[in-house]
């Protein structure tokens, strides 16, 4: 594909090529949970992202890969709007989630990120008891029973793999766990609250092989829930576990694709290059 | 048990709900604003209740009041003189005798102990620092005075006491407290204070530069004279200018033995008075406005006084912490 | 050789200075501690908790002055505490770096240092003279604006360790601002600022001076708050001016009570700091 046909794919997501479907044995009929049209964001003057338009669908996992600097943490942090607690930071364009424009002055915050769950680079264990962590976000908007919250809690710590190893030892600090475990207490916490789209930043780059093989499976049995968005910095690890991939330099989106292709056969030369090592 | 999986949809009252955290957060941050503003508003209070206070002995003495020496409760005369100078006297005497001594601790702890010893000895000086004015004060009339007079005042005044001119300094009975006595236990008291902010600002010399001193073959002396001091000079002057501060206003160390005159003299034997002594010494027992409000004076003068040397040192300090964080 | 010769004997001079120096202010300062020990213990008995403050001449004991200094300092720690905090948390968590709160954290450390009997004289003439009378209820408040400026610095200090990443965890879920600070930084400090209000407790209950002009003194038991009401620090400087032997000795065991409950609140407000945030 030739760099404007690519384009043309990224302002018309539902209408892919053949070639774009996912190469998996079933026929998942796609469905866009976010559609990011024309999205720009300034620090203070300076323009990190310009004019990024991209799908995400529900169901699937999304990449965003590209060397320091390039603006996939900056991308990723519009969409739960988490960049609206510093002054001099703002973004134009649309961000649609369902339908909504979630970058329109009126929409609540915390609503919005109630249903954008964020698990970011370095765990972010509350200090509070490992039960406390996982159902502080539910605490905040749901009023549940006590049988009902020990469900709930049991339930996001088993989708996180975290169940076995904490069962006994609920009332324990969050501060008490391991890296990886800690890691896997901020996807439960963040998977408790039944979030729409649940996004990771770089979320094993501070964590060993271990237990960064883990959080990858983790990824991969969520998804079929979840729209699932990530950043990282390792190649592979895109190559693994996501569908979708979007490569970013310098604020632009150069290519956006199925993973496979994107790997194996981008379309754009900077892409190329950066898959095969030659900068970043 | 409730089936409750994570498949259910986010319960929706979201609009009422957005709006009462929306009001929540307003209303905390509403609060703590409040509150900050109260802070000024207690110095700017502080400010006027003193200048209201004082008004009557103000207006009635004029500026003459700062250079009468004259306190006579009975006719009615009053004069600051006295006590600012046994004020600003005995608090210099305090910097002149407890800087350099501080200025060795910080140094002995910096550079020269060994370092099992430096935290407890860092320790032990900032809870020195906490203990209470009062101790020192009493202190120094059961144990110093009687000390001071028995043996170092009879001492000075029979040998530096007869040289000319710094004579004047060390003449007159041995009383033992006395201007003198009051500078001795101010400086032990500041001593604490100004180690541990001065020990603060040494350590902020980074340690590649001395290594940089040390590497050339420098000895421990011309480092801490040539690189600490220069690289911390602005820290360590507002250490002083603060340590000044509180000798000023210092109450309790003072009056047990400042002797409680309202007299200006030559001899640093002699009894005198500090603003801040007079105030504890006189104070309930005043009557009479003109009285009480010449005390208030003496509070607004020494309250100004001090309030030019903390905001000194404060942006002296404030210029050394943007310098360390270059 | 003879220019090396020389540095090494100003260096050898020197740091001998150096050290007599600190041998010097610290022997007198040793001094003193030993003298209040020697001389408190001795006057240390069962009766200096069960009498009261004597007349000239006779024997007693310092319980209405111990009884006071206790409400006084817990009636100033109940009411400086939350305007403290309060404020100290506006300082980190919403004024920053604005010029309202540079102005606001140069005037509090301008009234942390300032001189106590100023302070005294300011309660004075805004609560005394207005109630007519010396009250317990001007002793609380006066202790408490000495107590504020600490409360109000260690607070901002802490909080403003407390890493960024934990509040945007907290708000990436959802949580609205003021919950944040106060289920999530709090916490976190929460160590920290217990150190901060043990300080200001340390630093009020020695305080002499401004106590004069507004509690006075009461040589009898009492629980009226609108009446003069006894103190230790008070009673010890009223003491020494007797010739009274008795007096001086009471004198010496009050200053070794305040002493030790100083040196004790300090090492528990270090070993409290020394904890940390490590636990939940």
């Amino acid at each position: 594909m030739t760099t404007a046909m690519s384009e043309k794919a990224q302002r018309q997501p539902v209408e892919m090529p053949a070639q774009a479907m996912p190469a998996s044995s079933e026929q998942v009929a796609l469905m866009e949970k976010v559609a990011i049209r024309h999205l720009s964001f300034f620090y203070d003057q300076n323009r990190a992202l310009k004019d990024i338009s991209l799908p995400l669908y529900d169901k699937q996992v999304t990449a965003f890969i590209g060397p320091s600097g390039c603006g996939k943490s900056t991308l990723l942090r519009v969409l739960n709007r988490i960049y609206d607690l510093y002054p001099k930071q703002r973004a134009t364009g649309e961000v649609l989630l369902d339908g909504h424009n979630i970058l329109s002055p009126k929409q609540d915050l915390n609503l919005l990120r109630a249903r954008i769950g964020m698990v970011f680079q370095k765990p972010t264990p509350f200090p509070m008891s490992i039960y406390d962590n996982v159902a502080f976000g539910v605490r905040l908007y749901e009023k549940l029973s006590q049988s009902e919250m020990d469900a709930r809690v049991e339930a996001a710590l088993r989708r996180a793999a975290l169940w076995t190893e904490v069962k006994d030892k609920l009332k324990q600090s969050g501060l008490s766990l391991s890296g990886g475990q800690q890691q896997r207490l901020c996807i439960a916490r963040g998977v408790a609250v039944k979030p729409a789209v649940l996004l990771l930043d770089e979320p094993c780059s501070a964590l060993d092989p271990i237990s960064t093989s883990k959080v990858e499976e983790l990824i991969d049995e969520l998804k079929s829930d979840y729209c699932i968005v990530i950043v990282t910095h390792n190649m592979q690890q895109a190559a693994r576990a996501a569908d979708f991939t979007a490569f970013m330099y310098l604020g632009e989106l150069i290519e956006y694709g199925v993973t496979e292709q994107i790997f194996t056969n981008p379309a754009n030369e900077k892409t190329q290059q950066y898959i095969t090592g030659r900068f970043g | 048990m409730a089936n409750i999986t994570l498949d259910d949809p986010l319960p929706v009252n979201a609009q009422d709900q957005g709006r009462r955290q929306r009001l929540q957060d307003s209303f905390f941050r509403s609060s703590t604003l409040f509150f900050a503003l109260m802070v000024l508003l207690l110095l700017g209070g502080v400010i006027i209740a003193l200048i209201f206070g004082a008004w009557p002995a103000l207006r009635t003495f004029g500026f003459g009041f700062l250079t009468t020496e004259v306190w006579n409760p009975v006719t009615d005369k009053f004069g600051a003189l006295a006590p600012v100078y046994g004020t600003i006297v005995t608090s210099l005497l305090a910097m002149i005798i407890g800087v350099p001594v501080s200025f060795g601790i910080a140094v002995f702890i910096t550079e020269l102990c060994p370092a099992v010893l430096k935290r407890p000895l860092g320790i032990a000086i900032e809870l020195l620092a906490g203990i209470p004015s009062i101790i020192y004060g009493i202190w120094g009339l059961f144990v110093l005075a009687p000390f001071l007079q028995l043996t170092v005042q009879p001492f000075l005044i029979a040998t530096i006491g007869h040289a000319p001119v710094i004579g004047r300094l060390f003449a007159g009975p041995p009383y033992g407290i006395g201007v003198l006595t009051a500078s001795i236990i101010l400086a032990i008291m500041v001593l604490p204070f100004i180690t541990s902010i001065t020990r603060d600002v040494f350590e902020t010399v980074p340690p590649m530069l001395k290594e940089s001193a040390y590497g050339l073959g420098a000895t421990t002396t011309e480092v801490v004279w040539n690189v600490v001091l220069p690289y911390t000079r602005v820290g360590v002057i507002g250490a002083v200018m603060l340590g000044l501060g509180r000798a000023l206003g210092e109450t309790m160390a003072v009056t047990f033995v400042i002797g409680n005159a309202h007299q200006l003299k030559a001899s640093l034997f002699a009894p005198g008075n500090s603003i801040a002594s007079a105030l504890a010494n006189e104070f309930t027992e005043a009557v009479g406005d003109l009285y009480t409000s010449s005390l208030i004076a003496l509070g607004l003068i020494l309250f100004v006084i001090t309030f030019i040397v903390l905001a000194f040192a404060k942006l002296l300090l404030m210029r050394l912490e943007r310098q360390v964080k270059k | 050789m003879e220019i090396y010769a020389r540095r090494r004997l100003v260096n050898a001079v020197s740091l001998t200075v150096a050290m007599a120096a600190a041998v010097f202010g610290l022997f007198w300062l040793i001094a003193i501690l030993w003298t209040l020990f020697y001389n408190g213990f001795s006057a240390i008995n069962l009766s200096i908790f069960t009498e009261m403050t004597p007349p000239p001449g006779n024997t007693g004991g310092l319980l209405n002055a111990i009884f006071g200094s206790v409400v006084l300092t817990i009636g100033a720690t109940l009411l400086s505490t939350p305007i403290g905090m309060l404020a100290g948390t506006y300082l980190a968590e919403y004024g920053k770096k604005g010029a309202f709160a540079e102005t606001v954290r140069f005037i509090n450390d301008i009234l942390l240092s300032a001189p106590s009997i100023v302070v005294g004289l300011f309660i004075y003439e805004v609560v005394v003279v207005p109630m007519g009378h010396f009250s317990a209820w001007a002793g609380v408040i006066v202790l408490a604006v000495i107590g504020i400026p600490v409360i109000v610095r260690t607070t901002e200090d802490m909080l403003n360790l407390v890493p960024n990443g934990l509040r945007e965890a907290a708000s990436a879920l959802g949580t609205p601002m003021w919950k944040v600070v106060t289920m999530i930084a709090y916490r976190a400090a929460r160590n920290g600022i217990i150190t901060g209000i043990l300080l200001a407790i340390a630093r009020v209950s020695g305080e002499t001076a401004p106590l004069l002009f507004t509690a006075l003194n009461n040589q009898f038991w009492s629980t009226d708050m609108n009446a003069p009401m006894a103190s230790l620090p008070v009673t010890i400087f009223q003491c020494p001016l007797s010739p009274y032997d008795d007096w001086q000795h009471l004198a010496w065991g009050g200053a070794l009570l305040i002493t030790i409950t100083i040196l004790i609140l300090n090492i528990v407000a270090r070993a409290l700091a020394a904890l940390g945030s490590s636990r939940g």
